[in-house]
């Protein structure tokens, strides 16, 4: 689209201050706490992969939009920065700097300028990639490690196989093995409660998200188990990658509804995949594709929710 | 249109795969390998060739009412001959490509050059026609098919092509359907793009 063709008219206009230049660095700034927190936990080596991420991202959408005779400015408006921070985020701390090298080029190329750059994409590119990567090499996405690079299993992993999970104090500030961006909820609450603050994102996918799934764990007996009621919804909310899914990925402006009722049926709908997938699914974790599989009923949702147009009668259009 | 023209248009301005869209159920679904892919080129290649050539004798004496049930016939006789061909003497790949060999019945390129080209022109131009349509068929599953071996298994038609790169490690969503998917739809992007240019 070129701006130069949108001519307004002549009277007094306000401009607001909005931008998706600024909503994108308020975006990196509330993920900085939780990656910050990340590299003291693990070490330097993460900071490789946390700045590889976005580097690369941005890099690969310059060449990509040279290739295709577009302005590359558009490369630099932050949207590709956040999909390659999330991109790194969304790895565990002992993965090999390659995929986070490879996973951005697929995040950019694949999930989001193969179908128009930005605004165009139907799924959310840093999820997209991330299920490339764990389809391709899903030993080294799983390769879990606590602090100084001892490998170990993430709490929902142990949870599953029965085993002693972290303390909810632990989960709360993030003391346990996790991909990079999941480990500390209070950090993520922090960065995800500033964003909605903003208006930057709203509060209703991630509040209905997060509640789902509350609801669904504390209802629902596990696999193997029958008693209703019974579940530990907190330890659920606390672990995997529900927060930072919910709060930064789910809230996509591009892969979300744009509707507000339309926001509540795609919380919902994530919330109730991921504790079907987490209770009775073949993995452990299930916020990826819970979003993902949303994403594409996003256009749906969008027209099945949309309003009434005031004084419009049912059935007569 | 001359008769080398008959035959190019197969292989480039009316590729079954890329420009057709034609035949994806066997592009996407034997791709695995290099190896399958060109088996199951050539196996269609006989199948639109013959079938082709048979169509085309007979177009004065099929009713038109019927002729998709006469096509059909045509094309299960022969795709039958390739079956129990390839089951006797390449059992490893006839067992491979599996059901996907009966499958060359329905397959909608031979039926659409029946339809389209041997029902209307005469034997020689629907000879050149199913050896055109083929040949192209053949070499875009050959590079689809190279595309995810290499990436996926680190080999080509079998062999080891990445030696020079020990730490490579196959990216195994390409040897599994989301990959064949991905990579046919990045090739057609890639042509139109490309013949959006030229043009």
């Amino acid at each position: 689209m070129e701006i130069k063709k949108l001519a307004v008219s002549s009277s007094p206009h306000l401009h607001s201050q909005n931008s998706v230049r600024r909503a994108m660095l308020w975006v990196l700034a509330a993920l900085a706490p939780a990656s910050l927190f990340a590299v003291y936990y693990y070490g330097f080596y993460v900071l490789v992969l946390l700045v590889a991420g976005p580097v690369v991202a941005v890099a690969s959408e310059a060449l990509i939009l040279r290739l295709r005779r577009k302005p590359i400015t558009a490369a630099f408006d932050g949207s590709a920065a956040v999909t390659g921070l999330l991109l790194a985020l969304n790895v565990p701390a002992g993965a090999s700097w390659w995929l986070v090298v490879i996973g951005a080029l697929l995040a950019i190329g694949i999930g989001k300028q193969v179908f128009g750059g930005i605004g165009h994409n139907p799924f959310n590119p840093a999820l997209a990639a991330r299920a490339i990567l764990v389809v391709s090499w899903p030993e080294r996405m799983t390769r879990w490690v606590g602090p100084g690079l001892v490998s170990s299993a993430t709490p929902l992993a142990e949870y599953r196989a029965g085993n002693l999970v972290p303390s909810n104090f632990d989960l709360f500030f993030g003391f346990r093995p996790g991909s990079l961006g999941e480990m500390s909820v209070f950090l993520l609450l922090v960065g995800g409660i500033t964003l909605i603050y903003l208006e930057i994102i709203d509060w209703k996918i991630p509040v209905s998200f997060i509640g789902t799934v509350a609801f669904l764990t504390w209802v629902l007996p596990r696999e193997g188990q029958t008693a209703f009621f019974a579940g530990d919804p907190i330890f659920h909310v606390l672990s995997g990658g529900l927060i930072l899914g919910a709060f930064f990925m789910a809230t996509d402006w591009t892969t979300s509804p744009i509707t507000k009722r339309g926001r509540v049926v795609m919380g919902v709908g994530a919330g109730i995949i991921t504790a079907i997938i987490r209770l009775y699914g073949g993995l452990p974790e299930g916020v990826t594709f819970a979003i993902l599989i949303m994403n594409a009923c996003t256009p749906l949702i969008d027209r099945y929710t949309l309003g009434k147009s005031y004084g419009s009668v049912r059935g007569a259009a | 249109m001359n008769d080398l023209k008959v035959f190019w248009r197969g292989i480039f301005d009316e590729n079954p795969i890329f420009r057709l869209l034609l035949g994806m159920c066997p592009a996407l679904a034997v791709s695995i390998a290099a190896g399958h892919g060109f088996g199951m080129g050539l196996a269609a290649t006989a199948v639109l060739v013959a079938s082709n050539i048979l169509i085309s004798l007979m177009r004065r004496v099929i009713p038109d009412s019927i002729r998709i049930p006469c096509y059909i016939v045509v094309i299960a006789t022969f795709v039958t001959m390739v079956d129990l061909v390839m089951a006797a003497f390449v059992p490893a790949l006839h067992e491979v490509l599996g059901i996907f060999i009966p499958l060359i019945v329905v397959n909608c390129i031979i039926l659409q050059r029946a339809e389209a080209f041997a029902a209307k022109n005469g034997v020689w131009r629907s000879t050149l026609d199913g050896l055109g349509m083929g040949v192209g068929f053949t070499l875009a599953l050959v590079l689809v098919s190279s595309i995810r071996e290499i990436l996926g298994s680190g080999t080509l038609f079998g062999i080891e092509v990445l030696w020079f790169w020990q730490s490579f490690e196959p990216m195994r969503i390409m040897v599994s359907p989301p990959g064949a998917f991905i990579v046919l739809g990045l090739l057609i992007g890639l042509i139109n793009f490309l013949s959006m240019r030229k043009a």
